[in-house]
């Protein structure tokens, strides 16, 4: 079976479940007795299982499935999660995590087979859970000789093994009654060369030979299983028959491409049956004594039955799930540029329409129609294109989890906003700056829980991240209530590193030092550690989020804390846009980075430091002659009132002097390309109506 | 065989387009040609080097356009009725404008007709480093715009510099 084309399916689904997995692991962790959460565990750790078996993952099915009987086990009251217990299925997670990482990448799981938490997850369910997984790793020997430490069973290799085959139980009276008939039962893994191209039907053959000598109890993987190749290159069966052991292996010996096969009388008595979940690792008969960490592939038979029970025993509350299509992002991708063009062609509509005096009151009518439809189209298209910024939110929660332990610190996150939407390739792109921000806070922000009582501060660091939708951007503020920055260390940081010299250095203010953290290869950690030292700064964080629009300032305070601040706006491709005339050229000034427009006469303009500035209601506001910086005539006598366009800088409020305004106007940004590079004035241009190109300016570069 | 040896006679034959600058006449490979546009109205861009003359509008593609004149180290455009904006294909895709003054005709050329230059003969002299080859044909000799050359971002002063 061809299962290609359900990969993307399958990733998708299999990075739902991972996250819905960590996120309940995360609860029952506070919460052990959580039954909501526990169904809810074992649902996904099924699905999962199901979805791996069927992509022929075995791995990384086998890993799930003892992940499965786990929570099987504590649903049905058996064990019960132990804080310890929760580090193991963390793992666990990372390891499926793995796989899935490694499937996206090159379409093949990997070959780790992670047998220490497999073992680990066997200890669990023993009860004899200890530690990690590392901890678990020393168990064996411990276990000691009675079940077989030394038996490093067969199905170890994360295959197949026929004495880790589960009985249902009428498979287990059958072989009682073949048994009590005088029938010899033989258990047999057969070992299929890797090389083999028509498992199925080696398998088949396998199958046909032996039935001609006696009769096939169980096979793992099902008979259906092997049929549809969805085994890897082993299987096992029991086999009732009055022939010798040699015979059986004989036959199956006999069919080409068979690796070879281990044969050996099966025992009933060690044999699991499918209730017996629980068997602790009895003192059975020494090597053919089944380990319960060697049976990862225990597959069909005992899992059927149990996902049998989950959906009789399924809580009500499941949400309902919502009617959804996935669709490619590079389709919406098209979609959204079909749109602009529309845009454009709606624009030079509207300019044909006046120039050839064709403009009557019905025409108009229609073309105010037409504009309001493109904007709703924009507008639905665009919100087809935005996701909840959660889904890059979710990691994090296990993330400060995970650092609370490596820097042996305490400390909190609380986050609002997740369900803040954000375009999809937004979203995408945010996921490490963020990530970077919040492991800054908790490696440099966050103080050690004694220094944290010396200062009076409650032990628990809080780490918050707060997002939130403003006007026609997003807001994402990362922050913490530790130390602070340092501005002096910092810009002592910054001499020794030759980022400025001692005179430039001591005309900085404290702001502009602390802004030198995002001056590229800038470091404070004293010390590389694990945490900060991935080789990203803040100026990757910087130039991150500028390339997609965005800008990042920080907010700090010593001894109580920072708050870094991201502003991404909501959109990349279309905006709103004042349209201004500077010297003859005209040019788009972005409307969310335009908060007031003035009428200013010349005789208004006062000198302060020999820079321009005029009194706004209050505030001294610098003013920016455009044409002197765009290197253009203005066409307007000194002595007319000036047109002041008053953005803002971080607090600062400036006036960006125009000759005239045009109006507002919806516009497409596209890109200027390597050639105009060097003018950072300009973020883009745009088409206008009449064919005309406007180039768009960058006020935060403007000042 | 006998494709080969008309081949190894009679080379690849190669379409030029030849327009001129100045009071030269340079060749195109025609295959580096997008489109050729008359002139029209050209968006300044500023804070740019001064070869690069602003954007104009192609099918809704916003493309840059450059003055050969000045990135030769000559004199300024003079825009007649005959100037023209050629299109050309950067290897990355991206479209880039020439300004030429005139475009002449369509030449085919034998490969073989076509003499490299080669890098020393360049040394030294501005306007030559921005041609890679010489055509030979019925009316005279050619000189083959080394396009790379054309549409780097460097001029005429700073490939002297480098050269040196």
């Amino acid at each position: 079976m061809d299962v290609s084309q359900y990969l993307s399916v399958f990733l998708d689904e299999a990075k739902e479940h991972l996250q819905s997995l960590n996120d309940n692991i995360m609860v029952l962790e506070q919460d052990p007795e959580n039954e909501d959460c526990i169904n809810e565990i074992f649902r996904s750790a099924h699905s999962m299982k199901g979805m791996a078996g069927t992509m022929g993952y075995t791995r990384m099915q086998n890993l799930t499935h003892d992940m499965e009987d786990v929570f099987s086990d504590v649903r049905g009251g058996k064990i019960k999660i132990k804080s310890a217990d929760i580090d193991v299925l963390l793992q666990c997670l990372d390891a499926i995590q793995e796989y899935v990482d490694n499937i996206t990448e090159n379409q093949d799981e990997g070959t780790e087979e992670h047998q220490n938490i497999i073992k680990a997850l066997a200890d669990i369910r023993n009860g004899a859970s200890g530690g990690g997984a590392d901890a678990a790793d020393a168990a064996p020997a411990a276990e000691a000789a009675p079940s077989g430490g030394d038996a490093p069973a067969a199905g170890a290799d994360g295959s197949s093994d026929y004495r880790a085959i589960k009985l249902d139980p009428s498979v287990k009276s059958t072989l009682e009654e073949a048994v009590s008939q005088g029938k010899k039962i033989y258990g047999v893994t057969v070992h299929i060369q890797e090389s083999c191209i028509l498992k199925a039907a080696r398998g088949f053959l396998v199958f046909k030979g032996l039935e001609e000598i006696g009769e096939i109890a169980v096979s793992d993987p099902s008979t259906q299983d092997i049929e549809d190749e969805k085994f890897d290159f082993t299987f096992s069966l029991i086999v009732i028959t009055d022939e010798s052991k040699e015979k059986v292996e004989e036959i199956v010996k006999a069919v080409s491409e068979v690796e070879g096969c281990e044969c050996g009388e099966f025992d009933l008595n060690s044999a699991k049956s499918a209730e017996d979940k629980e068997e602790a690792p009895a003192p059975a008969p020494a090597a053919e004594a089944p380990k319960p960490a060697a049976e990862p592939a225990k597959q069909t038979p005992a899992a059927a039955p149990a996902a049998g029970g989950a959906g009789g025993k399924k809580p009500v509350g499941k949400p309902v799930v919502n009617r959804t299509v996935r669709v490619d992002i590079e389709k919406l991708d098209v979609l959204m540029n079909l749109v602009s063009e529309l845009i454009i062609a709606k624009n030079s509509l509207i300019s044909a329409a006046n120039t050839s005096g064709v403009s009557n009151g019905n025409v108009n009518e229609q073309i105010e129609y037409l504009e309001s439809v493109t904007t709703n189209l924009h507008e639905s298209v665009m919100k087809v294109r935005m996701v909840p910024i959660e889904s890059v939110l979710q990691k994090f929660p296990r993330m400060i989890r995970d650092l609370n332990k490596t820097l042996n610190k305490k400390m909190e996150l609380t986050m609002t906003g997740e369900d803040t939407e954000m375009d999809r390739t937004v979203v995408d792109e945010i996921g490490d700056p963020l990530m970077h921000l919040i492991r800054n806070s908790a490696d440099h922000g966050i103080e050690s829980a004694e220094l944290r009582a010396q200062r009076g501060k409650p032990e628990v660091g809080q780490i918050f991240l707060h997002a939130f939708q403003d006007g026609n951007s997003v807001v994402i503020e990362v922050g913490d209530d530790g130390n602070g920055i340092d501005a002096e260390a910092v810009k002592n940081k910054a001499i020794e590193k030759g980022v400025v010299t001692p005179d430039q250095a001591a005309l900085l203010t404290e702001k502009q030092c602390v802004e030198l953290l995002f001056h590229p290869g800038f470091s404070t950690a004293k010390q590389v550690s694990e945490i900060s030292g991935r080789g990203v700064g803040l100026d990757v964080v910087k130039s991150k989020v500028e390339s997609l629009s965005g800008e990042v300032t920080v907010r700090t305070k010593l001894g109580e804390g920072s708050t870094w601040v991201i502003r991404l706006p909501l959109t990349l491709a279309i905006i709103q846009a004042l349209m201004v005339i500077i010297g003859e050229e005209k040019y788009a000034i972005p409307l969310d980075s335009i908060q007031s427009i003035e009428d200013v006469s010349p005789s208004d303009i006062k000198l302060v430091e020999n820079k321009e500035v005029i009194n706004l209601r209050g505030s001294v506001t610098p003013i920016i002659r455009l044409n002197e910086v765009l290197d253009t005539e203005s066409t307007k006598s000194p002595d007319e009132d000036m047109v002041v366009v008053i953005t803002r800088k971080g607090d600062q409020s400036y006036g960006l002097v125009i000759d005239e305004l045009m109006g507002q106007q919806e516009i497409v940004i596209k890109p200027l390309g390597k050639y105009t590079a060097k003018c950072k004035l300009i973020s883009g241009a745009t088409i206008l109506g009449d064919g005309e190109i406007a180039l768009i300016l960058d006020t935060n570069s403007v000042i | 065989m006998n494709e080969l040896r008309d081949k190894a006679e009679a080379g690849e034959l190669i379409q030029y387009i030849i327009i001129k600058i100045d009071d030269e006449q340079y060749g195109i490979n025609i295959k580096y040609i997008d489109n050729i546009v008359r002139m029209q109205q050209i968006t300044r861009v500023p804070k740019v080097d001064d070869y690069l003359k602003g954007v104009i509008n192609i099918r809704g593609e916003i493309v840059p356009v450059m003055s050969v004149r000045k990135k030769m180290g000559l004199a300024e455009d003079e825009i007649t009725g005959k100037t023209r904006i050629i299109i050309l294909k950067t290897g990355e895709g991206d479209l880039v404008g020439i300004i030429v003054d005139q475009v002449n005709q369509v030449l085919t050329l034998d490969s073989n007709n076509v003499e490299k230059v080669r890098y020393d003969d360049k040394k030294g002299k501005t306007e030559a480093s921005f041609v890679n080859g010489v055509g030979h044909y019925d009316g005279g000799l050619v000189s083959i715009l080394d396009l790379d050359a054309v549409v780097s971002e460097k001029d005429a002063k700073e490939k002297a510099q480098n050269a040196g």
